[in-house]
């Protein structure tokens, strides 16, 4: 290898990958600013923005009192300023104190003011199941979010995507939804400095294969990849198709994937229940019908409010549940 | 009237007396000086700016009674407290109004008619706020209180930019929002006013107790006087006689201009009264009595303020050319409502998003040809 590509390729995890993501954004726009609670001295209680306070400074990496209708209402005030917020939600399961500002001021303030007002806000979510924690801070709230106008909702699964997803959502002249698969925050992977940097809302093939389709967003796409490599030794051949953004949903990528294989498995830790993965069946039902060998089945978290930690795995879909969809997929 | 008993205006900064007699109260005394900077002819406009808001406000009622638009919220009682506050704040200040304050958008410089168009259904905003013509006053704000915690972030804002506390008061900005007592139980608003004394913002919260939240009195929002609550916050509190404009525009004033010159946060509890009906569709006989509503009419901040001015040897045609001109507007109101075109389609896809979003191509182009194919539009 040569010296430029040593620089350029750097084996991180995703939280230190959103760290470089965000000190770019931040040195590149002084009109970007990162507010939370807890973000800046003790650089968030997953150490995402640890030392961006101590480089940037107060003004520019803000500790705000504990409210997250207050975070996001005065993010949307400083949009209105020229600021470029990035907030930072705590936990999943908080978010909900700030849904009204979100959902009625956020995303429809472009729309009220006909298109004169932009409202560059991206809003982090930690995210997800997988780490045994208590009440409210293992849930997968997307979909109510996917489901709103004037929103843009991603979710990176790699740490490059995590570092170049994070830029290309504070440039967003839109409100973006940053949802961060907070189970997939320490495991290493290879970070190209250098880009290019794949569109925002692109969807992406991440692994061939020809007998079924496999989508998920964010962790259920480490899932999905464990999944296949075990078909393959039994010699099912699965495709894997990252989502990477769930609203706009990108789907011809995965529609070309379908037509291709025939059948179709969507997996996310959410509850099924008027769900992403839902919208996805029904999508590509409209649209690949003749394709379609088998109906798309889902596989999802139960409809019930998260468990207790001790049941998280009988409540997440893991590799066994997808392939026990795939084998049903298979016997039409 | 236990509606009122938390609202005793006992030490509400007052100057003229309800008769329009000069008379300070003692609390006014920081005020004075304000009032010293007024001409006859600001004295002239803030009663023009009344009278043509109260006509704007009638027209437009009975604009709704025949239909032309879906409802209407009158400002009707409240113009004192608006046109002194409006009148109050510097070009270079930015107004967040919640939805009645069309006497606030009248003084800085909105056409009117935007604020009929958003009720008429044609529109979610009727004005542009980065035209500078509109005078920094942003689009209503309908979901109550939310529009406080816009306002604490773009003061923040403000801040960071260094456009505040320079020392010239020519230059230095500073954000009012307006809410009502309803709004003061919102967690928002009350989420603002954290925010607000952490950051210290160059911030007016400008309160309008008009002691109605459609059917439900302030003294449910609340058992004490609601500007007693801003010192909980850290935030300096006053309580003003809101249907006295020349107390409003001088507290107003200084208080815009202790936020701007670094003084952060302060809170304006403004007494007045919501004559009208919350809007067109409420019915105020079905928990309100008349005496109540007759109490305050006779608290009325134009009599007061004509009754002001001609003590002051104002001549009858000040009043006649006022009322002429009040009726010109109306009536130009009402022609220009009548024309109002109906939106095109594209008004519903166009600005959802600003950057290009493939939902919106797909979905306007699909309703576009479905209309053509029905041989109509939505035209």
């Amino acid at each position: 290898m040569s010296d430029s590509i040593d620089k350029t390729l750097q084996s991180m995890p995703m939280a230190k990958a959103l760290n470089a993501g965000m000190r770019q954004a931040m040195a590149n726009d002084p009109k970007v600013l990162l507010m939370g609670e807890d973000i800046g001295k003790l650089g968030g209680v997953f150490r995402i923005t640890e030392g961006l306070q101590a480089e940037f400074g107060e003004n520019r990496v803000l500790d705000t009192p504990l409210a997250e209708s207050g975070i996001i209402g005065t993010a949307v005030g400083l949009a209105m300023r020229g600021y470029r917020p990035v907030c930072e939600i705590q936990f999943d399961g908080f978010i909900y104190p700030g849904f009204n500002q979100i959902t009625s001021q956020l995303a429809k303030l472009t729309n009220r003011n006909e298109g004169s007002l932009q409202m560059p806000v991206v809003i982090r979510v930690p995210y997800g199941g997988h780490i045994g924690a208590v009440e409210h801070h293992q849930e997968s709230p997307e979909a109510y979010f996917a489901h709103t106008a004037g929103l843009r909702s991603v979710s990176p699964s790699t740490p490059n995507d995590a570092y170049w997803m994070i830029q290309e959502a504070i440039a967003s002249n839109d409100p973006v939804m940053f949802f961060e698969p907070k189970s997939r925050y320490w495991p290493k992977g290879e970070v190209d400095l250098s880009g290019p940097a794949a569109p925002l809302h692109a969807s992406r093939i991440v692994r061939l294969g020809t007998d079924a389709t496999l989508v998920a967003h964010g962790a259920m796409v480490s899932v999905l990849l464990q999944a296949a490599e075990l078909a393959a030794a039994d010699g099912i051949s699965l495709e894997v198709v990252d989502l990477r953004s769930i609203s706009p949903i990108d789907y011809e990528p995965l529609l070309e994937s379908v037509r291709k294989t025939g059948r179709l498995i969507v997996a996310q830790e959410a509850s099924g229940n008027v769900s992403v993965g839902s919208e996805i069946a029904a999508t590509v039902a409209e649209r690949a019908f003749y394709s379609l060998e088998a109906p798309v089945l889902r596989v999802s978290g139960f409809d019930v409010p998260f468990p207790p930690a001790k049941l998280e795995k009988l409540f997440l879909p893991d590799a066994d549940r997808v392939l026990e969809a795939v084998d049903r997929a298979l016997a039409y | 009237m236990a509606e009122t008993e938390n609202t005793s205006p006992a030490t509400a900064v007052q100057i003229l007396s309800t008769d329009g007699t000069v008379a300070p109260t003692a609390s006014a005394e920081p005020y004075l000086e304000y009032l010293n900077r007024l001409t006859d002819a600001d004295h002239e406009q803030f009663y023009r700016d009344m009278v043509l808001a109260r006509a704007f406000d009638t027209e437009a009622a009975n604009l709704q009674r025949q239909g032309q638009l879906a409802l209407w919220p009158p400002c009707h009682g409240q113009e004192g407290a608006q046109v002194g506050s409006g009148r109050a704040a510097r070009s270079q200040d930015h107004i967040f109004p919640s939805y009645r304050e069309h006497a606030v958008g009248l003084v800085r410089g909105v056409d009117l008619l935007g604020i009929i168009e958003v009720m008429r259904g044609t529109t979610h905003s009727g004005w542009d706020v980065s035209d500078p013509s509109n005078g920094n006053f942003r689009p209503y704000t309908l979901v109550i209180g939310a529009q406080a915690l816009h306002a604490t972030g773009f003061a923040m804002g403000v801040k960071f930019d260094g456009d505040t506390a320079t020392g010239n008061p020519e230059t230095d900005q500073a954000v009012m929002v307006y809410f009502g007592d309803g709004a003061t139980s919102q967690g928002d608003v009350n989420e603002a006013m954290v925010f607000a004394a952490s950051y210290q913002t160059p911030e007016v919260f400008f309160l309008q107790n008009n002691h109605w939240a459609i059917s439900v009195p302030v003294t449910t929002q609340s058992r004490t006087p609601l500007f007693q609550r801003g010192s909980g916050f850290g935030i300096p509190s006053v309580q003003i006689d809101g249907n006295d404009v020349l107390a409003s525009y001088a507290v107003t004033a200084k208080h815009l201009d202790d936020a701007r010159s670094g003084g952060g946060p302060q809170l304006i509890e403004a007494l007045t009264y919501r004559i009208g009906a919350h809007t067109t569709s409420d019915d105020p006989t079905k928990y309100r009595t008349q005496e109540l509503t007759d109490s305050w009419i006779a608290r009325d901040p134009i009599v007061r303020f004509e009754a002001f001015l001609r003590g002051q040897g104002a001549a009858n045609a000040l009043f006649e050319s006022v009322a002429a001109e009040a009726r010109d507007y109306a009536s130009d109101v009402r022609k220009r409502t009548h024309a109002i075109a109906d939106p095109e389609i594209g008004l519903m896809f166009d600005g959802v998003y600003s950057d290009d979003h493939p939902l919106m191509i797909e979905q306007k182009q699909w309703l576009e040809q479905y209309e053509a194919a029905l041989g109509g539009g939505a035209e």
